[in-house]
């Protein structure tokens, strides 16, 4: 068996401590060790986009990161988007407007790519929110009522 | 003044759950003692098995149990066959359903072999790596036409051939009008539709409760009714044992509703055989070869057309390609041979298929399941009839069309469904001249297009016609419940892949009970709670189990009116629901929340009437005698660089029918996501096999989905012709976005690439593609 290594990770705002095998996936790790299963796994080989996280900040894919690396590091997911179903941030109240999502499995994968974005350019144009989305697969929605949703949250955060 | 829900554009009763990642999907179950299953498959499309070895496997630590064929015993034999053929005279049909683990033979690259359960997936994985396979590798059948060829080595060698099926229809007597003909238009075709790619993969979970002798079992399934019922029957457990959850599912599509999968079958007998819950979840390399595709298929066909466009008649003779085995029947051919006859009024129709077994993964329905192939032979061989009589594309649609007073229109062949092809309703025309309109098509072709192209641009128009037969039956059932919470429960039998059920169902009751919608729970995929019905396919969910819930709805309407009249003492025609109340219509005190109404019909002391039943609960089924069929226009602007031949699609239209629409936004989204598949199916998604029968681009990074880039603005249009053979009118719109849009690539990038002498007979395409046949064109000129 390998040897556990410790991880001290920071999650939606919340430390948690475990011992981790060096090779477990930080995506396995989110949903599988926290419970946080809102971050889902589409493909396993970083195209997706399905399992994209914030890390410190900066939009990145959990099934292409070992937990082990995201030591001492701040995470944020899906489930750190809105204390609950009831209060929802504007990105995701928008594509409850817009209707965004269909099947929904991409979704928080999106979302977490468009935070980044959208801090840092809350009137960007259709062919930019085009390229923001292109490191995201949607199969249900054919993206243009996402593309829809991105220009209302924009116009809301504004 | 009632409130209307239905028709509206309401925003979904599901996001909430879905935005916030509190959702549930199949790989989110997690269950105290969870084991997890891991399965070795054949890296051959075509070996003898010579011998396994699992004994290093046994040996690692965390692995728990290691299964091949032989330690099934009685439970190792081949599916149900799910689909029959259908009943056409003379229809050859050779079954030959999957095995839950390959024994002796393995026949497509992925087939499962060995199953490893362990205490994580990480260590089943390791596992696998343990186990020692020796095959004795066998040529692979890859290639129809060779498959049929008298040296070609035999899938199933007790059949003594590679034929899956034949089946030949007919309608009038094409060689009869063939001399009277004008003009004969004869190609071969080639369609290939790749493989769904939901973005979510399979999963199973398993727990056999030993107490109460219950069997749970999660499953990414479009149907877990049927899969209730199957693994009953399989298992030897009485139906009311097992329960079966298809909670949130990431797509579906249609290969999910593949009955069975080898994992489905093993996974919940492994779980009671262990004693514990059993979790396999299926990664995205194993989806490519392991999860069912639509692929090819190849038309030799010709139709025969008077001097002014008109069809005379149409024969066709295909191929179809079923891969390895053929559990789901003739579903896809049959679709395929409907859709050659489209939405024109064709009076002569020879129409024979063959389906072929190949070393390939499984072939069953993937949106659109075998409608694109059809339509893509009957557009493409009205474009080559237009531009030899040089009549208008859309004018030699406009002379075909079925006209509106010949409905019902029997098309006097077998649908999928068993019963015969007739269109309930539809009026084309109109459909066409709205796409004309709106994309300007005279004006372009007229005017922008000659000026674009003088300034050196490749700049093409299409513009192609479908019909999609949907909601077929059997049947579907509901239950729709007022609770004492005054929350209306809505329960049906099929599963959910994104559709937005549990809005548009919501919708449906809605509006027959005066509930605002967000107080409506609509429940789906739990057999537990309604164990009736087939499933989600064939764009059936809103046309079937709708109008169960249409009808059911309607009877707790009146059992509502009846309760109420007794409790205010007042005729039932002076009350009215309004906002989930019930009052008596201008007397503002007499007025009833209908969950108190509710608990009134369900009293706990005291006598009843003989024959009340109690609450207001009702539960209803709808079976159709046939088919709604939908019908559309889809209209594209396309540019081309001549240089790279990259395209960039100017402009996307559909102009779409589907009777009633009960929610108008949800409907846009089910045609965006459609055409997003067919752009990809016509143009960026391609299974390469090489002639070993291996998948060579079985990756994301070789597969291309269609991205954020690559789908353009998607403009929709409707019509509304409304079905008489339900009682809301209703037709099913799910797969219409994907249908068409092969033909109408090669119409558009014909145009667009005017000055070579281009014919494109087949999809799908890409730039590299494209510019072989350019080369292949240039060179047959010289």
């Amino acid at each position: 068996m390998t040897r556990l290594r410790s991880v001290a990770i920071t999650v939606n705002n919340q430390e948690y401590k475990r011992e981790v095998e060096p090779r477990m996936l930080l995506s396995d790790f989110l949903r599988h060790e926290l419970g946080l299963t809102g971050t889902h796994v589409g493909c396993e080989h970083g195209v997706c986009g399905a399992c994209s996280i914030l890390f410190d900040g900066e939009s990145a894919r959990s099934c292409l990161m070992f937990a082990v690396q995201a030591d001492g590091h701040a995470i944020r997911t899906v489930e750190g988007l809105s204390a609950d179903e009831d209060h929802l941030h504007p990105i995701q109240q928008a594509f409850w407007e817009a209707h965004g999502l269909q099947c929904g499995f991409c979704t928080p994968g999106i979302l977490m790519s468009l935070i980044p974005f959208l801090e840092k350019n809350l009137d960007p144009t259709e062919e930019e929110i085009r390229h923001a989305l292109s490191g995201n697969l949607c199969r249900c929605t054919g993206y243009q009522h996402i593309v829809d949703a991105v220009k209302l949250a924009a116009e809301r955060m504004r | 003044m009632t409130t209307r829900y239905f028709g509206k554009r309401i925003k979904r009763n599901e996001d909430p759950r879905l935005l916030t990642g509190r959702s549930l999907f199949v790989d989110d179950v997690d269950l105290p003692g969870m084991l997890h299953a891991a399965f070795v498959r054949s890296p051959y499309a075509h070996a003898r098995i010579i011998n396994i070895d699992v004994s290093q496997a046994l040996k690692r630590e965390g692995v728990v149990a290691v299964y091949i064929a032989d330690d099934l015993g009685d439970y190792w034999k081949p599916g149900p066959l799910l689909v029959s053929p259908p009943p056409i005279a003379d229809t050859v049909f050779n079954e030959k359903t999957q095995v839950p683990l390959a024994k002796d033979k393995v026949k497509f690259s992925g087939e499962p072999i060995v199953m490893v359960v362990a205490e994580s997936r990480y260590i089943a994985e390791d596992a696998l790596a343990d186990i020692y396979v020796d095959y004795e590798p066998f040529s692979a059948v890859v290639d129809m036409e060779k498959a049929l060829e008298e040296d070609s080595p035999l899938i199933h060698e007790d059949l003594g051939t590679n034929i899956a099926a034949r089946v030949v229809q007919k309608k009038g007597d094409y060689e009869s009008i063939k001399p009277d003909a004008a003009l004969i238009i004869k190609r071969r075709f080639s369609y290939e539709h790749g493989c769904a790619a939901a973005m979510e993969n399979r999963g199973v979970v398993a727990e056999w409760d030993r107490r109460s002798g219950r069997l749970t079992v999660w499953d990414t399934t479009q149907a877990p009714v049927v899969i209730r019922n199957g693994l009953a029957d399989l298992l030897g457990l009485s139906e009311r044992q097992v329960r079966v959850i298809a909670p949130f599912i990431g797509g579906g599509f249609g290969p999910k509703i593949m009955m069975f999968y080898q994992e489905e079958v093993l996974v919940p007998w492994v779980a009671i055989q262990l004693d514990r819950p059993v979790k396999w979840i299926e990664d995205r390399a194993e989806n490519f070869v392991a999860t069912t595709h639509e692929r090819g298929q190849i038309h030799d066909a010709e139709a025969a057309f008077d001097k002014d466009g008109r069809i005379l008649g149409v024969h066709d003779v295909f191929l179809h390609d079923t891969g390895a085995y053929d559990p789901y029947g003739l579903t896809v051919p049959l679709n395929s041979q409907a859709n050659v006859l489209g939405l024109y009024d064709i009076k002569n129709y020879h129409s024979e298929f063959t389906a072929v077994f190949t070393n390939k993964t499984i072939v069953t329905p993937y949106r659109g399941a075998g409608r694109q192939h059809g339509v893509f032979v009957i557009e493409r061989l009205l474009d080559l009839a237009a531009k030899e009589l040089k009549i208008d594309r859309t004018e030699i649609r406009r002379r075909n069309f079925i006209p509106p007073d010949k409905f019902p229109y029997n098309n006097e062949i077998i649908y999928q469904d068993f019963v015969p092809l007739i269109y309930d309703s539809g009026n084309y025309e109109p459909l066409l001249d709205d796409a004309l309109e709106k994309i300007d098509y005279h004006h372009f072709i007229k005017e922008i297009q000659p000026k674009l192209r003088a300034e050196g641009k490749h700049v093409g128009i299409g513009i192609v016609a479908y019909v999609e037969g949907t909601g077929i039956g059997p049947y579907e059932g509901a239950k729709v419940q007022v609770m004492s919470s005054g929350r209306v429960s809505v329960v049906t039998g099929v599963g959910t892949q994104g559709q937005g059920h549990f809005t548009s169902f919501a919708q449906i009751a809605a509006e027959q009970l005066g509930v605002p919608v967000d107080k409506i729970d609509v429940v789906t995929g739990d057999t537990d709670q309604f164990y009736w019905g087939a499933g989600t396919f064939a764009s059936r969910g809103a046309v079937v189990a709708g109008n169960a819930i249409y009808e059911a709805a309607r009877d707790v309407r009146k059992k509502i009116l009846q309760v109420a009249s007794e409790h205010f003492n007042a005729p039932e025609d002076e009350l009215e629901l309004f906002d989930g109340q019930i009052r008596v219509a201008d007397v503002p005190r007499m007025s009833i929340s209908l969950g108190e109404l509710a608990k009134k019909a369900n009293p706990t002391r005291g006598a009843v009437k003989p024959g009340t039943q109690p609450g207001l609960e009702a539960t209803n089924y709808f079976g159709p005698e046939r088919g709604a069929t939908s019908s559309g226009i889809h209209a594209m602007i396309i540019e081309v660089d001549p240089e790279t031949l990259q395209i960039h699609i100017q402009k996307y239209l559909v102009v779409h029918d589907c009777g009633k629409v009960i929610n108008p936004l949800i409907l846009d989204g089910q045609i965006h996501g459609g055409v997003a598949q067919g752009i990809g199916n016509a143009f960026y998604e391609r299974l390469v096999y090489d002639d070993d029968g291996q998948l060579l681009n079985g990756t994301f990074m070789d597969y291309h989905l269609p991205s954020a880039l690559d789908v353009p603005r998607i403009e929709t249009a409707h019509g509304e012709t409304v079905s008489p053979l339900n009682a809301m009118g209703v037709k099913g719109a799910g797969e219409a976005g994907a249908i068409p849009v092969g033909p109408l690539f090669a119409q558009a990038l014909e145009d667009a690439l005017h000055n070579v002498d281009l014919e494109i007979l087949e999809i799908p395409l890409n730039s590299n593609r494209l510019w072989e046949i350019i080369n292949d064109a240039n060179n047959k000129g010289k």
